[in-house]
């Protein structure tokens, strides 16, 4: 299958995959060759010419690394391994006229460009340029774009690689980019000067080698040599994306994608990258307690005590929000199940069944999204629940992967059968009326929003049904960052949310935003925002956001992953697993741990699966019974992609998308 | 002219003529130039709609028809006289005295290069090389190739184009 080619780089003899392009070649022989437009995960384009290297014994010109294939090199007349040089003079002498090209028009603005210290063209020039330039003509300038509110652009820096134009159209999805004109007016431009409508675009800020796409957010208020890099984890979606905080004192700077081929390759979407505003703003910074029908500030030792004595006694349920760390829930579940009382993760009323990792998750890992032949999507809109795994759904798709659809007929970047909206069709898939029904080798993805309704177990337990009959995997695609975590420390209980409220004389909140609570009960709210949970509730401990403890979540395919503390809380806001660990002493239940270290020990002794960092573990279980569908049709579960959780909704940004996303709907409706 | 025709217009003047090129080509994208071709040739020009009715009707994002069409030269954007001339200034014609013609074009129409004539006889364009070496300097007319020209021979073409009323057929 694989054709291995022998190929020898700068003396060294390595053996590789006839297929690969040189510059792959070269990194597999430890050789970094500089490059522009070269991307690994976009097409090769072989337009900026910086990545030349020497085929001896080829046309005695330099040729581009990028885009000539090992396979493509003669062997030597004795059947001799093709040599490449990467640092003869010839190769020197090119890439420094290569250089000098692309700093004909560049216009040297380093000190004012953002970009300034983590910029592909200055790293380059300082190892290819020259001191000076032989051009004495005037440098072109080029009109600025106007891309929205995260891209700022300076298009006479751009060097024309294409790289923007490439993602936009081959990842994201949205063709809406595109290089115009020709020669020294050939300028990257948006058609018609839209603004990008997709929720990925800040990835073409990390793309792009120069300075003509920076952040706009986050322009002129740092340089990278003076943030603390912190490598986390994302709890906007349910994906876990992995990221790097970047931090300046107290505050987030901005936020970064890190590269994990099993995640989010290197890909992050404009919420998890842009959500840091939020953080700073409607911030829980010390206890309150409600007096007279009011919210008044408060302090440690009082809050506790009126939760402990609250609590003594009394029916407690307690709710796990959606971007709780594994720790604090498990806390919370300890104080509460030792108090006699119920917990629930479930707060949308998804559901999911307890204790079958293979049905509340699946079997499938997000990388088996690449190899699928066939994708089923069931009762959900991937593109708002979780935009980089709908990227990844559409590679597969342009490599040729079948994509069918139940559910609302939602714009997904990629073309889909559609089989219809509701329960009926399903039951259809099962019983193979569907005409070109997927065949075997499909993944099926099942949505939140497919299992919400009183049928989502039987909608499930379709669903399993179906994969099973072709021979394929599950995939639950959840929506909440603590889900998997939470129910695989069995934080649930039997009967779902009506069962867990019922009866409940106080309810201990740990961060559900999303859950409207009666009037009756008694409300502790513990969370970072005073959003709707602290609005409702008669006493507030205010806790760390995501970027602000250490803390474990497993993703939607059951991956856990490590979070790390960037920046300490605000004011006298503490760790979660801390409070709860306070509270439990005030109420003489102290729980059995005094570090968030031996918490760690007691929940892996418990869950072991939760000490295997960043693997996938195969899950077992048995098929769920086929229950009795409804008839109602799939609803998704996101209304709004920019709001789904407290921290985005304290960001200004995130509410100026949500409106702009608004506002180009209703253009679409008048334009209709 | 183009104020005139709504898309639906140009859909359906060239959407037998459009689907005849896609079936030449592998995939839509091959036939935008064509397309574009086809468009040029019943309008004299391509514009914004045109871009759109191409796209519709290869079914490929307008953005990629407007990349075309501003990378090529021979395709007129804006409004062109009734005749068309598009002056190589490239090095072969440029050693053979085109920056001479060049001058004596301008002076002749009155008209800088990019221009147009105030009577809508004429556009004058400078372009890159039209590949016909061999015949330096050239001049390209709507779409015939003039070669060996001189001043002379420049004022003669001029006033036989004149009498001509529209431009010639591509």
């Amino acid at each position: 299958m694989s054709d291995l080619r022998k190929i020898n780089i700068d003396g060294t003899e390595i053996e590789v995959d006839g297929a690969m392009t040189l510059i792959q070649a070269c990194e597999e022989a430890g050789v970094e060759i500089p490059r522009f437009c070269y991307h690994e995960r976009l097409t090769i384009a072989g337009n900026c010419r910086m990545c030349l290297v020497e085929v001896v014994g080829g046309p005695p010109k330099p040729a581009a690394s990028c885009a000539m294939q090992v396979r493509d090199l003669r062997p030597g007349p004795e059947g001799q391994a093709p040599v490449v040089k990467t640092n003869s003079p010839m190769v020197k002498k090119a890439r420094e006229g290569v250089m000098e090209f692309m700093l004909i028009n560049h216009p040297l603005d380093c000190p004012i460009c953002d970009q300034g210290g983590e910029c592909d063209l200055q790293d380059q020039a300082m190892a290819y340029g020259l001191s000076g330039s032989r051009f004495k003509e005037a440098k072109r300038s080029v009109d600025d774009l106007d891309l929205g509110p995260l891209v700022a652009t300076t298009m006479t820096r751009c060097i024309s690689c294409t790289r923007c134009v490439r993602f936009t159209s081959e990842v994201a999805g949205i063709t809406q980019m595109g290089q115009t004109g020709r020669g020294e007016d050939a300028e990257i431009t948006s058609y018609l000067n839209q603004t990008l409508d997709s929720n990925m675009q800040g990835n073409i800020i990390d793309l792009c080698p120069v300075g003509a796409l920076t952040s706009k957010p986050y322009a002129f208020t740092a340089r990278p040599w003076e943030l603390t890099k912190t490598e986390t984890i994302d709890v906007m979606d349910a994906l876990g994306s992995n990221i790097r905080v970047d931090t300046k004192g107290r505050e987030v700077k901005r936020i970064l994608p890190r590269n994990n081929d099993g995640v989010n390759e290197e890909w992050i979407s404009d919420k998890t990258r842009f959500v840091w505003d939020g953080l700073r703003r409607q911030r829980l910074d010390r206890p309150y307690v409600r007096e007279n029908g009011k919210l008044r500030p408060s302090n440690w030792g009082e809050a506790l005590g009126k939760a402990a004595e609250a609590m003594k006694g009394k029916k407690v349920t307690g709710l796990i929000g959606d971007l709780v760390p594994v720790e604090a829930a498990y806390a919370l579940k300890q104080l509460v199940t030792g108090l006699g009382g119920k917990v629930e993760c479930r707060t949308d009323n998804v559901r999911l069944p307890l204790d079958n990792r293979a049905a509340y998750v699946g079997t499938a890992s997000i990388e088996d999204i690449d190899n699928a032949k066939a994708i089923m999507l069931i009762g959900t809109d991937p593109r708002n629940e979780s935009p980089v795994l709908n990227a990844r759904i559409r590679t597969a798709w342009s490599n040729g992967a079948n994509i069918g659809l139940i559910g609302q007929p939602v714009d997904l970047t990629y073309e889909y059968a559609h089989l219809g909206t509701d329960r009926a069709a399903l039951d259809a898939l099962l019983k193979g009326e569907t005409a070109g029904a997927l065949g075997k080798d499909t993944l099926v993805i099942v949505g939140q929003g497919a299992l919400r309704e009183a049928d989502g177990l039987a909608v499930l337990a379709h669903a399993q049904k179906f994969a099973e009959m072709t021979e394929s995997k599950l995939l639950v695609l959840h929506t909440a960052a603590s889900r998997v975590g939470a129910m695989d420390i069995g934080a649930a209980t039997l009967g779902g949310m009506e069962a867990a409220l019922e009866g409940a004389e106080v309810i201990y909140n740990l961060g559900a935003d999303e859950v409207e609570i009666d009037a009756g009960a008694f409300v502790i709210y513990q969370g970072s925002h005073g959003d709707r949970g602290a609005h409702r509730a008669d006493i507030v401990l205010p806790g760390a956001a995501y970027t602000e403890e250490n803390g474990l979540f497993v993703n939607t395919e059951g991956r856990p992953q490590l979070a790390m503390r960037a920046g300490f809380a605000p004011g006298e806001a503490k760790e979660n697993w801390a409070i709860l660990r306070a509270l439990s002493a005030e109420l003489d239940a102290t729980l059995q741990f005094d570090s968030l270290a031996q918490l760690r020990s007691a929940l892996v002794a418990e869950v072991p699966h939760l000490a295997k960092i960043d693997e996938v573990p195969v899950n077992e279980g048995e098929a769920l019974e086929l229950g009795k569908l409804g008839k109602a049709a799939f609803l998704t579960v996101i209304k709004d992609f920019y709001l789904t959780n407290p921290i985005a909704r304290a960001s200004e940004l995130m509410a100026e998308l949500s409106a702009n996303v608004m506002a180009r709907g209703n253009e679409k409706i008048a334009a209709e | 002219m183009s104020d005139a025709r709504s898309l639906t217009d140009i859909k359906r003047d060239l959407a037998t003529g459009v689907r005849q090129m896609r079936a030449r080509y592998p995939t839509s994208r091959s036939a935008i130039m064509p397309a574009l071709e086809l468009a040029q040739q019943k309008y004299g020009q391509v514009e914004g709609l045109t871009y759109q009715a191409v796209s519709e009707l290869l079914d490929v994002p307008e953005i990629w028809v407007f990349e075309v069409a501003s990378f090529y030269s021979l395709f007129d954007r804006s409004q062109t006289g009734r005749h068309h001339l598009r002056l190589c200034t490239n090095l072969s014609c440029m050693l053979r005295g085109s920056d001479a013609l060049m001058q004596h074009l301008q002076n002749r129409l009155a008209i800088k290069s990019g221009e147009t004539t105030s009577d809508g006889a004429f556009t004058l364009t400078d372009v890159e090389c039209l590949g016909a070496c061999e015949m330096a300097p050239v001049l390209m007319v709507d779409a015939r190739y003039h070669g060996d020209l001189t001043t002379d021979k420049l004022d003669v073409l001029l006033a036989s184009l004149a009498g001509q009323p529209t431009k010639e057929a591509t």
